[in-house]
Protein backbone atom coordinates (compact mmCIF):
# COMPACT_ATOMS: atom_id res chain seq x y z
CA UNK A 1 0.00 0.00 0.00
CA UNK A 2 1.37 3.20 -0.96
CA UNK A 3 0.25 6.25 1.45
CA UNK A 4 2.38 8.92 -0.11
CA UNK A 5 3.62 8.79 -4.00
CA UNK A 6 6.50 10.87 -5.13
CA UNK A 7 5.18 13.73 -5.34
CA UNK A 8 3.67 13.80 -2.15
CA UNK A 9 7.32 12.84 -0.24
CA UNK A 10 8.65 15.55 -2.32
CA UNK A 11 5.88 17.94 -1.10
CA UNK A 12 7.00 17.01 2.73
CA UNK A 13 10.46 17.33 1.90
CA UNK A 14 9.92 20.77 0.92
CA UNK A 15 8.18 21.79 3.89
CA UNK A 16 10.24 20.68 6.03
CA UNK A 17 13.20 22.59 4.12
CA UNK A 18 11.23 25.68 4.04
CA UNK A 19 10.53 24.85 7.92
CA UNK A 20 13.78 25.77 8.30
CA UNK A 21 14.39 28.69 6.61
CA UNK A 22 11.24 30.11 7.77
CA UNK A 23 12.40 30.06 11.41
CA UNK A 24 15.42 32.12 10.83
CA UNK A 25 13.15 34.77 8.89
CA UNK A 26 10.70 34.77 11.97
CA UNK A 27 13.67 35.13 14.34
CA UNK A 28 15.18 38.18 12.40
CA UNK A 29 11.91 39.77 11.89
CA UNK A 30 11.11 39.08 15.43
CA UNK A 31 14.81 40.69 16.79
CA UNK A 32 14.53 43.10 14.15
CA UNK A 33 11.01 44.58 15.60
CA UNK A 34 12.04 44.66 18.81
CA UNK A 35 15.18 46.09 18.19
CA UNK A 36 15.39 48.69 15.69
CA UNK A 37 12.87 51.34 17.01
CA UNK A 38 15.00 51.57 20.25
CA UNK A 39 17.86 52.17 18.16
CA UNK A 40 16.32 55.18 16.24
CA UNK A 41 14.96 56.28 19.67
CA UNK A 42 17.92 56.18 21.24
CA UNK A 43 20.37 56.84 18.70
CA UNK A 44 22.78 54.70 17.13
CA UNK A 45 25.83 56.40 17.96
CA UNK A 46 24.34 56.94 21.50
CA UNK A 47 24.03 53.01 21.56
CA UNK A 48 27.04 51.85 19.92
CA UNK A 49 29.68 54.66 20.89
CA UNK A 50 28.70 55.22 24.67
CA UNK A 51 30.31 53.57 27.54
CA UNK A 52 27.70 53.74 30.05
CA UNK A 53 25.81 50.64 30.82
CA UNK A 54 23.11 51.41 33.10
CA UNK A 55 19.70 50.12 32.82
CA UNK A 56 18.15 51.86 36.30
CA UNK A 57 19.00 55.19 35.17
CA UNK A 58 18.27 54.76 31.37
CA UNK A 59 22.22 54.81 29.83
CA UNK A 60 22.23 51.98 27.33
CA UNK A 61 25.80 52.51 25.66
CA UNK A 62 26.93 49.03 24.70
CA UNK A 63 30.65 49.94 23.47
CA UNK A 64 32.27 48.40 26.56
CA UNK A 65 30.17 45.32 25.53
CA UNK A 66 31.58 45.45 21.74
CA UNK A 67 35.06 45.77 23.09
CA UNK A 68 35.12 42.71 25.58
CA UNK A 69 32.86 40.75 22.21
CA UNK A 70 35.82 41.73 20.25
CA UNK A 71 38.79 41.07 22.49
CA UNK A 72 37.48 37.39 23.54
CA UNK A 73 36.53 36.31 20.26
CA UNK A 74 40.05 37.56 19.27
CA UNK A 75 41.56 35.77 22.10
CA UNK A 76 39.99 32.67 21.36
CA UNK A 77 41.22 32.77 18.01
CA UNK A 78 44.94 33.13 19.31
CA UNK A 79 44.26 30.39 21.76
CA UNK A 80 42.45 27.72 18.83
CA UNK A 81 43.40 28.55 15.56
CA UNK A 82 47.01 27.84 15.99
CA UNK A 83 46.39 24.53 17.81
CA UNK A 84 43.34 23.66 15.39
CA UNK A 85 45.07 24.52 12.12
CA UNK A 86 48.34 22.42 13.41
CA UNK A 87 46.42 20.00 14.86
CA UNK A 88 44.44 19.62 11.06
CA UNK A 89 47.90 19.29 9.69
CA UNK A 90 49.01 16.64 11.99
CA UNK A 91 45.93 14.62 11.05
CA UNK A 92 46.04 14.82 7.64
CA UNK A 93 49.75 14.95 6.85
CA UNK A 94 51.61 12.89 9.23
CA UNK A 95 49.31 11.32 11.04
CA UNK A 96 48.88 7.48 10.06
CA UNK A 97 45.28 6.37 9.39
CA UNK A 98 44.94 4.48 12.48
CA UNK A 99 45.26 7.74 14.59
CA UNK A 100 43.37 9.79 12.47
CA UNK A 101 40.50 7.26 12.85
CA UNK A 102 40.70 7.08 16.61
CA UNK A 103 41.59 10.76 17.04
CA UNK A 104 38.93 13.01 14.80
CA UNK A 105 36.06 11.24 16.34
CA UNK A 106 37.46 12.33 19.58
CA UNK A 107 37.76 15.78 18.63
CA UNK A 108 34.55 15.90 17.36
CA UNK A 109 33.13 14.72 20.57
CA UNK A 110 34.74 17.88 22.05
CA UNK A 111 31.32 19.57 19.94
CA UNK A 112 29.38 17.50 22.05
CA UNK A 113 30.19 18.37 25.10
CA UNK A 114 27.65 20.87 26.65
CA UNK A 115 28.85 24.68 27.47
CA UNK A 116 28.17 24.77 30.71
CA UNK A 117 30.40 21.90 31.53
CA UNK A 118 33.11 23.94 29.95
CA UNK A 119 31.65 26.60 31.65
CA UNK A 120 32.05 24.56 35.30
CA UNK A 121 35.46 23.45 34.39
CA UNK A 122 36.16 27.43 33.49
CA UNK A 123 35.24 28.55 37.00
CA UNK A 124 35.99 25.56 39.16
CA UNK A 125 39.87 24.89 37.59
CA UNK A 126 40.89 27.48 35.59
CA UNK A 127 39.65 30.58 37.44
CA UNK A 128 41.90 29.95 40.30
CA UNK A 129 44.89 29.19 38.44
CA UNK A 130 44.60 32.40 36.72
CA UNK A 131 44.03 34.55 40.54
CA UNK A 132 46.51 33.19 42.24
CA UNK A 133 49.64 32.57 39.35
CA UNK A 134 48.69 35.94 37.20
CA UNK A 135 46.31 37.57 39.79
CA UNK A 136 42.94 39.47 39.35
CA UNK A 137 40.09 38.36 40.40
CA UNK A 138 40.60 34.88 38.07
CA UNK A 139 37.06 35.23 36.01
CA UNK A 140 38.69 37.00 33.44
CA UNK A 141 39.13 37.82 29.82
CA UNK A 142 41.91 35.36 29.58
CA UNK A 143 39.93 32.92 31.05
CA UNK A 144 36.74 33.53 28.41
CA UNK A 145 39.32 33.43 25.17
CA UNK A 146 40.97 29.97 26.73
CA UNK A 147 37.66 28.48 27.45
CA UNK A 148 36.23 29.36 23.75
CA UNK A 149 39.32 28.41 22.01
CA UNK A 150 39.49 24.89 23.25
CA UNK A 151 35.37 25.04 22.31
CA UNK A 152 36.18 26.44 19.05
CA UNK A 153 38.73 23.53 17.88
CA UNK A 154 35.93 20.80 16.98
CA UNK A 155 35.17 24.06 14.39
CA UNK A 156 38.39 24.39 13.30
CA UNK A 157 40.11 21.67 13.15
CA UNK A 158 37.37 19.14 11.08
CA UNK A 159 36.80 21.90 8.43
CA UNK A 160 40.35 22.50 8.19
CA UNK A 161 41.08 18.38 7.86
CA UNK A 162 38.52 18.25 4.90
CA UNK A 163 39.82 21.24 3.14
CA UNK A 164 43.49 19.51 3.34
CA UNK A 165 42.29 16.62 2.37
CA UNK A 166 40.25 17.83 -0.79
CA UNK A 167 43.84 19.16 -2.32
CA UNK A 168 44.13 16.49 -4.89
CA UNK A 169 46.76 14.23 -4.36
CA UNK A 170 49.13 14.81 -7.53
CA UNK A 171 49.70 18.19 -6.04
CA UNK A 172 51.38 16.61 -3.28
CA UNK A 173 53.03 14.26 -6.10
CA UNK A 174 54.20 16.45 -8.09
CA UNK A 175 56.00 18.57 -5.20
CA UNK A 176 57.31 15.60 -3.53
CA UNK A 177 59.00 14.32 -7.22
CA UNK A 178 60.67 18.19 -7.37
CA UNK A 179 62.63 16.69 -3.80
CA UNK A 180 60.49 18.80 -1.36
CA UNK A 181 60.19 17.44 1.82
CA UNK A 182 56.94 16.39 3.32
CA UNK A 183 56.80 19.70 5.53
CA UNK A 184 58.10 21.71 2.57
CA UNK A 185 55.21 20.23 0.38
CA UNK A 186 52.62 20.58 3.14
CA UNK A 187 53.74 24.48 3.85
CA UNK A 188 54.52 25.62 0.28
CA UNK A 189 51.83 23.36 -1.58
CA UNK A 190 48.90 21.57 0.24
CA UNK A 191 48.24 24.73 3.27
CA UNK A 192 48.45 26.83 -0.04
CA UNK A 193 46.22 24.78 -1.78
CA UNK A 194 43.87 24.50 0.89
CA UNK A 195 43.75 28.26 2.33
CA UNK A 196 40.50 29.15 1.79
CA UNK A 197 39.46 26.17 3.45
CA UNK A 198 41.26 26.87 6.24
CA UNK A 199 40.26 30.48 6.50
CA UNK A 200 36.57 29.18 6.21
CA UNK A 201 37.41 27.36 9.24
CA UNK A 202 38.76 29.58 11.32
CA UNK A 203 35.59 31.95 10.88
CA UNK A 204 32.85 29.70 11.38
CA UNK A 205 35.28 29.24 14.75
CA UNK A 206 34.79 33.37 15.39
CA UNK A 207 31.30 32.60 14.63
CA UNK A 208 30.80 30.49 17.52
CA UNK A 209 33.34 32.22 19.56
CA UNK A 210 31.51 35.41 19.33
CA UNK A 211 27.79 33.66 19.84
CA UNK A 212 28.82 31.53 22.98
CA UNK A 213 26.65 32.41 25.83
CA UNK A 214 26.51 30.41 28.90
CA UNK A 215 30.32 28.97 29.11
CA UNK A 216 31.33 33.07 28.54
CA UNK A 217 28.78 34.23 31.49
CA UNK A 218 30.21 31.38 33.67
CA UNK A 219 34.09 32.54 33.85
CA UNK A 220 34.70 36.00 32.46
CA UNK A 221 32.66 38.02 35.52
CA UNK A 222 30.67 39.79 33.47
CA UNK A 223 31.28 43.47 34.73
CA UNK A 224 30.64 46.24 32.25
CA UNK A 225 34.19 47.51 31.52
CA UNK A 226 36.56 48.14 28.47
CA UNK A 227 39.81 45.61 29.36
CA UNK A 228 42.99 47.19 30.08
CA UNK A 229 44.05 43.75 31.05
CA UNK A 230 43.79 40.05 30.05
CA UNK A 231 43.05 39.77 33.63
CA UNK A 232 40.05 42.43 33.99
CA UNK A 233 36.34 40.95 34.11
CA UNK A 234 34.60 41.62 30.65
CA UNK A 235 30.73 41.36 29.72
CA UNK A 236 30.22 39.72 26.25
CA UNK A 237 27.16 40.97 24.00
CA UNK A 238 25.50 37.71 24.57
CA UNK A 239 25.98 37.59 28.32
CA UNK A 240 24.56 41.31 28.27
CA UNK A 241 21.08 39.64 26.60
CA UNK A 242 21.40 36.06 28.92
CA UNK A 243 22.07 37.83 32.64
CA UNK A 244 19.68 40.76 32.25
CA UNK A 245 16.43 39.25 30.11
CA UNK A 246 14.64 37.68 32.96
CA UNK A 247 14.65 41.13 34.56
CA UNK A 248 14.09 43.70 31.91
CA UNK A 249 10.93 45.60 31.02
CA UNK A 250 10.20 48.55 28.58
CA UNK A 251 13.16 50.41 27.53
CA UNK A 252 15.95 47.97 28.96
CA UNK A 253 13.92 45.30 27.19
CA UNK A 254 14.20 47.13 24.24
CA UNK A 255 17.97 47.56 24.74
CA UNK A 256 18.83 43.97 24.79
CA UNK A 257 16.28 43.67 21.85
CA UNK A 258 19.00 45.97 19.65
CA UNK A 259 21.76 44.37 21.76
CA UNK A 260 20.42 41.04 20.01
CA UNK A 261 20.09 43.24 16.57
CA UNK A 262 23.76 44.42 17.00
CA UNK A 263 24.92 40.74 17.58
CA UNK A 264 23.17 38.95 14.84
CA UNK A 265 24.43 41.19 11.79
CA UNK A 266 27.79 40.61 13.28
CA UNK A 267 27.49 36.72 12.87
CA UNK A 268 25.65 37.62 9.53
CA UNK A 269 28.50 39.34 8.29
CA UNK A 270 30.86 36.53 9.76
CA UNK A 271 28.80 33.72 8.46
CA UNK A 272 28.90 35.50 4.78
CA UNK A 273 32.34 36.01 4.61
CA UNK A 274 32.83 32.04 5.39
CA UNK A 275 30.85 31.11 3.27
CA UNK A 276 32.64 33.25 0.14
CA UNK A 277 35.65 31.48 1.20
CA UNK A 278 33.99 28.11 0.87
CA UNK A 279 32.45 29.14 -1.94
CA UNK A 280 35.97 30.09 -3.53
CA UNK A 281 37.72 26.81 -2.65
CA UNK A 282 35.09 24.80 -4.56
CA UNK A 283 35.27 27.11 -7.33
CA UNK A 284 38.75 25.86 -7.68
CA UNK A 285 38.44 22.35 -7.56
CA UNK B 1 22.91 42.36 58.11
CA UNK B 2 20.11 44.47 56.11
CA UNK B 3 16.51 44.15 56.11
CA UNK B 4 14.34 43.75 53.22
CA UNK B 5 10.33 41.90 53.08
CA UNK B 6 8.79 40.07 50.64
CA UNK B 7 5.48 41.47 48.88
CA UNK B 8 2.93 40.17 47.09
CA UNK B 9 1.43 42.03 44.87
CA UNK B 10 -2.17 40.47 44.61
CA UNK B 11 -5.36 40.44 42.36
CA UNK B 12 -7.69 39.10 44.73
CA UNK B 13 -10.41 36.75 44.40
CA UNK B 14 -11.70 38.49 41.09
CA UNK B 15 -8.47 37.48 39.57
CA UNK B 16 -9.01 33.78 40.19
CA UNK B 17 -10.84 31.93 37.18
CA UNK B 18 -12.32 28.88 36.31
CA UNK B 19 -10.17 27.03 34.02
CA UNK B 20 -11.51 25.63 30.93
CA UNK B 21 -10.36 22.37 30.53
CA UNK B 22 -9.96 21.80 34.22
CA UNK B 23 -13.19 20.23 35.08
CA UNK B 24 -14.37 22.67 37.66
CA UNK B 25 -11.04 22.98 39.46
CA UNK B 26 -9.89 26.43 40.45
CA UNK B 27 -6.71 27.56 39.09
CA UNK B 28 -4.16 30.29 40.62
CA UNK B 29 -0.67 31.38 39.40
CA UNK B 30 1.93 33.05 41.34
CA UNK B 31 4.70 34.54 39.27
CA UNK B 32 7.47 36.58 40.32
CA UNK B 33 10.88 36.63 42.96
CA UNK B 34 12.79 33.78 42.41
CA UNK B 35 14.36 34.44 45.65
CA UNK B 36 10.57 33.16 47.17
CA UNK B 37 9.68 31.05 44.40
CA UNK B 38 10.94 28.28 46.68
CA UNK B 39 8.88 29.13 49.69
CA UNK B 40 6.17 29.63 47.25
CA UNK B 41 6.53 26.31 46.15
CA UNK B 42 6.08 24.30 49.48
CA UNK B 43 2.89 26.56 50.56
CA UNK B 44 1.35 25.64 47.05
CA UNK B 45 1.56 22.36 47.78
CA UNK B 46 0.62 22.40 51.60
CA UNK B 47 -2.41 24.40 49.68
CA UNK B 48 -3.26 22.01 47.29
CA UNK B 49 -3.15 18.94 49.69
CA UNK B 50 -5.77 21.05 51.62
CA UNK B 51 -8.21 22.06 49.21
CA UNK B 52 -8.04 19.50 46.09
CA UNK B 53 -10.13 20.99 43.77
CA UNK B 54 -7.91 24.06 43.30
CA UNK B 55 -4.75 24.38 41.25
CA UNK B 56 -1.69 26.06 42.22
CA UNK B 57 1.25 27.09 40.03
CA UNK B 58 4.44 28.88 40.99
CA UNK B 59 6.45 30.60 38.37
CA UNK B 60 9.53 32.59 39.05
CA UNK B 61 10.95 35.43 36.57
CA UNK B 62 11.65 37.91 38.67
CA UNK B 63 10.22 40.35 40.53
CA UNK B 64 9.77 43.21 37.78
CA UNK B 65 8.13 40.26 36.03
CA UNK B 66 5.83 39.06 39.54
CA UNK B 67 4.35 42.74 39.14
CA UNK B 68 4.04 43.26 35.50
CA UNK B 69 2.16 39.67 35.32
CA UNK B 70 -0.03 40.88 38.46
CA UNK B 71 -0.49 43.96 36.76
CA UNK B 72 -1.78 42.54 33.26
CA UNK B 73 -3.59 39.80 35.30
CA UNK B 74 -1.26 37.23 33.41
CA UNK B 75 -0.92 35.94 37.05
CA UNK B 76 -3.24 36.04 40.22
CA UNK B 77 -0.62 36.75 42.56
CA UNK B 78 2.73 38.58 42.11
CA UNK B 79 5.72 38.30 44.20
CA UNK B 80 8.31 40.65 44.90
CA UNK B 81 11.19 40.90 46.95
CA UNK B 82 11.67 44.71 47.61
CA UNK B 83 12.45 47.34 49.89
CA UNK B 84 9.26 49.51 48.35
CA UNK B 85 7.37 48.46 45.44
CA UNK B 86 7.46 50.86 42.22
CA UNK B 87 5.38 52.94 40.43
CA UNK B 88 3.93 50.18 38.46
CA UNK B 89 2.84 48.25 41.48
CA UNK B 90 0.43 50.94 42.96
CA UNK B 91 -2.86 49.98 41.30
CA UNK B 92 -2.50 46.08 43.05
CA UNK B 93 -3.36 45.04 46.60
CA UNK B 94 -0.03 44.07 48.14
CA UNK B 95 0.51 41.83 51.91
CA UNK B 96 3.84 41.45 53.00
CA UNK B 97 4.42 37.90 54.22
CA UNK B 98 8.35 37.04 55.09
CA UNK B 99 11.15 39.38 55.82
CA UNK B 100 14.26 38.35 54.67
CA UNK B 101 17.82 39.75 55.49
CA UNK B 102 20.38 40.79 53.11
CA UNK B 103 23.86 39.48 54.13
CA UNK B 104 27.69 40.41 53.16
CA UNK B 105 29.87 37.23 52.94
CA UNK B 106 32.99 37.02 52.50
CA UNK B 107 35.47 33.45 52.34
CA UNK B 108 35.52 31.83 55.97
CA UNK B 109 39.24 32.58 54.97
CA UNK B 110 39.32 36.49 55.30
CA UNK B 111 40.37 38.08 58.60
CA UNK B 112 37.67 40.70 58.50
CA UNK B 113 34.60 39.88 60.74
CA UNK B 114 32.94 43.61 60.77
CA UNK B 115 32.40 46.42 58.51
CA UNK B 116 30.44 49.55 59.08
CA UNK B 117 27.37 50.78 56.32
CA UNK B 118 30.18 53.26 54.95
CA UNK B 119 32.98 51.04 54.89
CA UNK B 120 30.46 48.75 52.81
CA UNK B 121 29.26 51.23 50.57
CA UNK B 122 32.97 52.45 50.04
CA UNK B 123 33.72 48.99 49.01
CA UNK B 124 31.05 48.65 46.59
CA UNK B 125 31.60 52.09 45.23
CA UNK B 126 35.41 51.86 44.53
CA UNK B 127 37.00 53.87 47.35
CA UNK B 128 38.00 51.32 49.52
CA UNK B 129 40.13 48.66 47.02
CA UNK B 130 42.23 46.84 49.57
CA UNK B 131 40.98 44.43 52.38
CA UNK B 132 44.38 46.45 54.55
CA UNK B 133 42.18 49.57 54.39
CA UNK B 134 39.50 47.94 56.57
CA UNK B 135 41.43 45.46 58.88
CA UNK B 136 42.43 42.72 56.79
CA UNK B 137 45.54 41.72 54.38
CA UNK B 138 47.13 43.80 51.97
CA UNK B 139 45.04 42.05 48.83
CA UNK B 140 43.26 44.04 46.74
CA UNK B 141 39.24 43.71 47.14
CA UNK B 142 36.83 41.37 44.53
CA UNK B 143 33.49 43.09 44.44
CA UNK B 144 30.80 40.73 43.85
CA UNK B 145 27.30 41.89 43.11
CA UNK B 146 23.88 40.98 40.99
CA UNK B 147 23.01 42.09 37.47
CA UNK B 148 20.74 45.31 36.91
CA UNK B 149 17.78 44.15 37.74
CA UNK B 150 17.88 41.78 40.54
CA UNK B 151 15.29 42.55 43.48
CA UNK B 152 18.14 41.69 45.69
CA UNK B 153 20.27 43.91 44.09
CA UNK B 154 18.00 46.77 44.57
CA UNK B 155 17.24 46.21 47.72
CA UNK B 156 20.75 46.61 48.66
CA UNK B 157 20.96 49.71 46.81
CA UNK B 158 17.87 51.23 48.15
CA UNK B 159 19.14 50.18 52.19
CA UNK B 160 22.67 51.38 51.62
CA UNK B 161 21.76 54.33 49.61
CA UNK B 162 24.38 56.94 47.72
CA UNK B 163 25.85 53.52 45.67
CA UNK B 164 27.19 53.98 42.22
CA UNK B 165 28.43 50.46 41.91
CA UNK B 166 32.18 50.20 40.76
CA UNK B 167 32.82 49.30 37.26
CA UNK B 168 35.43 46.24 37.63
CA UNK B 169 32.80 44.76 39.85
CA UNK B 170 32.35 41.11 38.85
CA UNK B 171 28.18 40.24 38.36
CA UNK B 172 26.74 37.02 38.46
CA UNK B 173 23.25 36.49 37.95
CA UNK B 174 21.89 34.33 41.05
CA UNK B 175 22.08 34.12 44.54
CA UNK B 176 23.89 30.68 44.49
CA UNK B 177 26.94 31.71 41.60
CA UNK B 178 27.53 34.82 43.65
CA UNK B 179 28.06 32.20 46.84
CA UNK B 180 29.88 29.62 44.63
CA UNK B 181 32.42 32.71 43.39
CA UNK B 182 32.67 33.98 47.05
CA UNK B 183 33.37 30.79 48.69
CA UNK B 184 36.45 30.41 45.68
CA UNK B 185 37.65 33.69 45.97
CA UNK B 186 39.76 34.38 49.59
CA UNK B 187 39.34 38.07 48.37
CA UNK B 188 36.03 38.67 47.04
CA UNK B 189 32.95 40.27 48.67
CA UNK B 190 29.53 40.10 47.66
CA UNK B 191 26.01 39.95 49.18
CA UNK B 192 22.89 37.56 49.07
CA UNK B 193 19.39 36.84 51.04
CA UNK B 194 20.27 35.34 54.18
CA UNK B 195 18.96 31.87 54.00
CA UNK B 196 21.19 31.29 51.70
CA UNK B 197 24.25 30.99 53.67
CA UNK B 198 26.48 27.82 54.22
CA UNK B 199 29.77 26.96 55.89
CA UNK B 200 31.37 27.70 52.54
CA UNK B 201 31.20 31.63 52.86
CA UNK B 202 31.27 33.69 56.22
CA UNK B 203 28.49 36.36 57.02
CA UNK B 204 30.11 39.45 58.59
CA UNK B 205 28.87 41.39 60.82
CA UNK B 206 27.60 45.21 60.24
CA UNK B 207 27.61 48.33 62.80
CA UNK B 208 28.31 44.95 65.02
CA UNK B 209 25.35 43.50 64.35
CA UNK B 210 24.72 39.95 63.42
CA UNK B 211 23.05 38.47 60.38
CA UNK B 212 20.97 36.06 62.45
CA UNK B 213 17.06 35.11 61.73
CA UNK B 214 16.25 36.75 65.67
CA UNK B 215 17.85 40.22 64.04
CA UNK B 216 15.74 40.17 61.07
CA UNK B 217 12.78 40.00 62.90
CA UNK B 218 13.37 42.62 65.14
Amino acid sequence: MKLVGEKGVQRILMITALSAISSLLLIALFIFSEGLPFIFKYGAGNFLLANEWDPNTGHFGIFPMIMSSVWVTLGAMVVGAPLGIAGAIFLSEYASPIIMKIVKPTIELLAAIPSVVYGFIGVMVLAPVIRNNLGGPGLSLLAGCIILGIMILPTVISISIDSILAVPRSYREGSLALGATTWQTTHMVTIKAARSGIVASIILGLGRAIGETMAVIMVAGNSVNIPNSALDSVRTLTANIALEMSYATGMHREALFATGVILFIIIMILNSIASVAIRNRNAKK
Amino acid sequence: MFKRVFILGMLLLAGIYMTGCGRGKTSITLAGSTAFQPFAEKLAEQFMTKNPNVNVTVQGGGSAVGIQSASSGAAQIGMADLVTLPEEAKGLTSTVVAKDGIAIVVSPKNKVNNLTTDQVRDIFNGKIVNWKEVGGDDVPITVVSREAGSGTRSSFEQILTNITLKKDALIQDSNGTIRETVANDANSVGYLSHGLINEKIKAIKIDDVECTSEMIIA
